[in-house]
């Protein structure tokens, strides 16, 4: 029997990738370590290597085919004896690894369509609704505007304000010589040289203390945590040095720095790797936090938050780096701290969210539209300092509020705003806000698990449903 | 207080090294099939394998006695099959499924058996070099004899909590061995970039704690390494640090593409230094074992690690009432006295 080469899945949130070339031509043997072939997937070039050996009997996709979705046969490998004479015409499409089909999914967690055990499962539709209705553009009217993923929108924010400023400088790990664990520094040491774009050891607690100390001398550090979960090592010098020092001094000295990097869940790195640190940075007088949602936004609020004079938390998300949104070509564009952006308006709920959150926030408002429910839809981009007016203000209008977020619930963003909404627009309110969050257990790893552990669009609609009694 | 490997011919039993063999073999070919699974996407997330390492868990684990611990970072499936683990319960965890060590809960990076005295499987890197010390805190403290093996990585080895552990372990004289696996990368940092000093045993010098290196690609080696810093544990004379010198042949996780090294250099290693190769050899040439034997050795474990694949895909997703369960116990689970 020959066997099926399969499109293999190569990082957590690969669904398809291209087929960039083949080092492999059919009648050549391969044993198991051979490559095969190189595959772009979403974030890099990879190698992908044998398993088994073989003859390579049939290459069943041409180099260069791009959006190959994962498990699609790519190719056919005989074994000893067969030949290639002796394969059926139209291979048969490969299932799965013949299991169950819901355990397949390599992809976006967020997604909830349940991947079929087709060989190519179609890409759940998941691009955010358009942002057309945006009433409040930030940027002048005529503004030529092009699409960029939140990852380039980032890379780009810094690599502006190092131009700027040469006291900003990038540390971190891998953000050198790897160009970035998630690319997001990719192109900066060729630019800006080892001197600014600096790979650290691992080893949070003391590169996050090295680079407030710098900051503390006059420079800009941006400190890159590879994701937000191990800057936990990092939190005393974040908390107690760069957020306290300021007040301590009598203003004197302070840390104007950003430390930034993936925050929140991922797809499928289970509890130790799966966070959303939103209300925990919130706390914290001395911090600002934002957490964009979109390109723009990632771009104008990291520019704003490098040349803030105080320490900032940039909370990113990976599911997010690779989506594109528009971005205006503006010599210097940036986003005011504190300022929320409607995205849509609406008369009968207001939808709170920022961050991944927003991806729930408008598919939901999306479909309630169908529904006849009109929401209005509030990115916060900012949770210290936070635009509470313009949800009050929206509140005060729609009388209902439903907030998401994919942190836990208790002590979350949400309950913040609730809190708010209570004392600054209690005759308003015609139902009591509801809190969607993520669910109160550390994240699983289980596939099915994780998808119910994460907050959902069906949540988000349902509570819009109770607090407008529909 | 430095021991540099011997050079004498080894003194290693037909026997012995047929069971090195096996067991290296048998996690050879587990993380082969891990990585084709992850490929097919029965896999997720992060998966980190320990292709190339297979002598430095089966050589340290075959001097340990019943009810010494070990503990390990995110790249465990190794140390979880040489410490007797089922290959059916570790592959069923990384396919999140019911039958695996942690319910589908964990995932690669986080198991655990309290049976086979395996603290995890930690995603935090550094993070389990405390916790090993403290498994031994509370052997010491029980007076019990055993010992704690505390792996970690050569990037893990720049934490600060690694010296401050160092400091209480000797302070306090606990039996735990500190096993350094440097594997000469850090995810895509080469050690050179990351550590002022070459070296990572002498770096117990400062609190007191003797170190050896030792040649990880040998398991015989690492057998005797491992044989002399347990003694020195058991004998009651605190910590150890053993710096196991090995090579991880695949990236860092399923999704790296390892373009900081040359595929020559990693070519080079697999040819000249493999550990099974070595043993392989090492029976062949003293007629230990003839071809035919190892071939049947091969298809045994092959036949375990299909079974072990067959379970992990056949074994079903965790009911969604696992969501909310273990997040407080009602009692202490039971409670273990060595
Ligand atoms: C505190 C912390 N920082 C960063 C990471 C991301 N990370 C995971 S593994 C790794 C490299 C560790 O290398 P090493 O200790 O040499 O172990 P190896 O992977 O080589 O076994 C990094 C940076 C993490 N998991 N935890
Ligand atoms: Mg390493």
């Amino acid at each position: 029997m020959a066997t099926e080469i399969l499109m293999p899945a190569l990082s957590p949130t690969m669904e398809e990738g291209t087929l960039a070339k083949w080092l492999v031509k059919e009648g050549d043997t391969v044993s198991s370590g051979d490559l095969l072939a190189e595959i772009e997937t979403d974030k890099a070039t990879m190698e992908f290597e044998a398993v088994d050996d073989g003859t390579i009997g049939k290459l069943l996709v041409d180099a260069g085919t791009q959006n190959v979705k994962v498990n699609t046969p790519i190719a056919l490998l005989l074994a000893e004896g067969e030949s290639a004479e002796t394969l059926p015409q139209a291979p048969e499409p490969a299932q799965a690894g013949d299991a169950d089909a819901k355990a397949v999914p390599a992809g976006d967690p967020a997604k909830s369509a349940p991947p079929s055990s087709k060989p190519a499962p179609p890409s759940p539709k998941s691009a955010p609704p358009s942002p057309k209705s945006a009433p409040v553009p930030d940027w002048p009217e005529g503004t030529m505007l092009r699409q960029q993923t939140v990852r380039e929108a980032l890379r780009d924010a810094m690599a502006e304000e190092m131009r700027a400023d040469d006291s900003v400088f990038l540390m971190g790990e891998e953000v050198a010589e790897y160009q970035g664990a998630y690319k997001i520094s990719q192109g900066l040491l060729d630019e800006f040289g080892s001197k600014r774009v600096i790979d650290t050891p691992i080893t949070e607690h003391g590169f996050a203390g090295v680079a407030v100390g710098a900051a503390f001398g006059g420079l800009r550090p941006i400190v890159e945590f590879m994701t937000f979960n191990f800057a936990m090592q990092a939190i005393d010098q974040i908390i107690n040095s760069a957020a306290k020092t300021l007040y301590m001094s009598g203003g004197q000295m302070g840390a104007p720095m950003v430390f930034r990097g993936p925050n929140g869940a991922a797809a499928r790195v289970a509890a130790q790797h799966s966070q959303d640190y939103a209300a925990w940075y919130m706390q914290i007088p001395g911090l600002k936090v934002a957490m964009p949602y979109s390109a723009s936004d990632a771009k104008g609020l990291l520019k704003s938050a490098i040349r803030d004079p105080n320490p900032v938390i940039f909370l990113e998300n990976e599911i997010l780096y690779g989506r594109s949104f528009d971005v205006p070509e503006l010599d210097d564009f940036t986003v005011p701290f504190g300022k929320a952006r409607i995205w849509q308006q609406g008369d009968d709920v207001t939808i709170v969210s920022f961050g991944i959150g927003m991806k729930y926030a408008l598919e939901a408002a999306e479909k309630l539209a169908g529904d006849g429910i009109s929401a209005e839809v509030i990115d916060l981009r900012t949770l210290r300092p936070m635009d509470t007016a313009t949800i009050v203000d929206s509140v005060m209008k729609t009388n209902r509020c439903v907030t998401v977020e994919e942190g836990w619930p208790q002590g979350s963003v949400g309950n913040y705003i609730s809190s708010v909404l209570m004392q600054e627009a209690f005759d308003y309110l015609d139902a009591p806000v509801i809190n969607c969050t993520g669910k109160d257990v550390p994240m699983p790893y289980a596939a099915n698990l994780e998808k119910h552990a994460l907050v959902t669009t069906d949540e988000v609609i349902a509570a819009v449903k109770q607090v407008t009694y529909r | 207080m430095v021991t540099r490997k011997s050079t004498r011919k080894p003194n290693v039993s037909a026997e012995e090294l047929t069971t090195f063999y096996r067991e290296m073999l048998l996690i050879r070919r587990f993380e082969e099939k891990a990585g084709q699974l992850y490929g097919m996407g029965l896999i997720g997330g992060f998966c980190h394998l320990y292709i190339g390492q297979e002598a430095v868990v089966v050589g340290l684990e075959s001097v340990t006695e019943e009810g010494d611990k070990r503990i390990t970072s995110y790249r465990d499936h190794g140390h979880m099959l040489a410490c007797g683990m089922s290959p059916d319960g570790v592959m069923a965890e990384l396919t999140g499924r019911e039958g695996g060590y942690s319910k589908g809960k964990g995932g690669s990076m986080h198991m655990f058996s309290r049976e086979k005295h395996f603290y995890g499987g930690h995603g935090i890197v550094g993070a389990q070099v405390p916790i090993g010390a403290g498994l031994a805190f509370a052997d010491k403290y029980r007076e019990n004899g055993r010992v704690t093996f505390t792996y970690f990585g050569d990037g893990a080895s720049n934490q600060g909590q690694v010296y401050e552990t160092f400091n209480m372990a000797a302070l306090w004289q606990l039996p735990v061995v500190f096993v350094i696996e440097n594997n000469q990368y850090a995810m895509g940092t080469a050690q050179q970039r990351s550590t002022s000093t070459p070296d990572l045993y002498t770096r117990g010098a400062a609190f007191g704690i003797p170190g050896e290196i030792v040649d990880g690609m040998n398991v015989v080696s690492v057998r005797d390494a491992g044989a002399k810093a347990i003694a020195h544990c058991r004998a009651g004379k605190g910590p150890y640090i053993l710096e196991v010198k090995t090579y991880r042949y695949r990236g860092h996780s399923m999704s790296d593409p390892a373009k900081y090294r040359t595929r020559e250099e990693v070519q080079k290693m697999r040819e000249e230094r493999d550990p099974i190769e070595q043993v392989r050899s090492m029976l062949l040439t003293g007629k230990h074992a003839s071809e035919e034997d190892l071939k049947a050795i091969d298809k045994e474990i092959k036949s375990v690690i299909n079974a072990a694949a067959d379970f992990a895909k056949d074994s079903p997703e965790p009911s969604l009432d696992e969501l909310w369960t273990d997040i407080y116990a009602d009692a202490v689970p039971q409670n273990e006295v060595a």
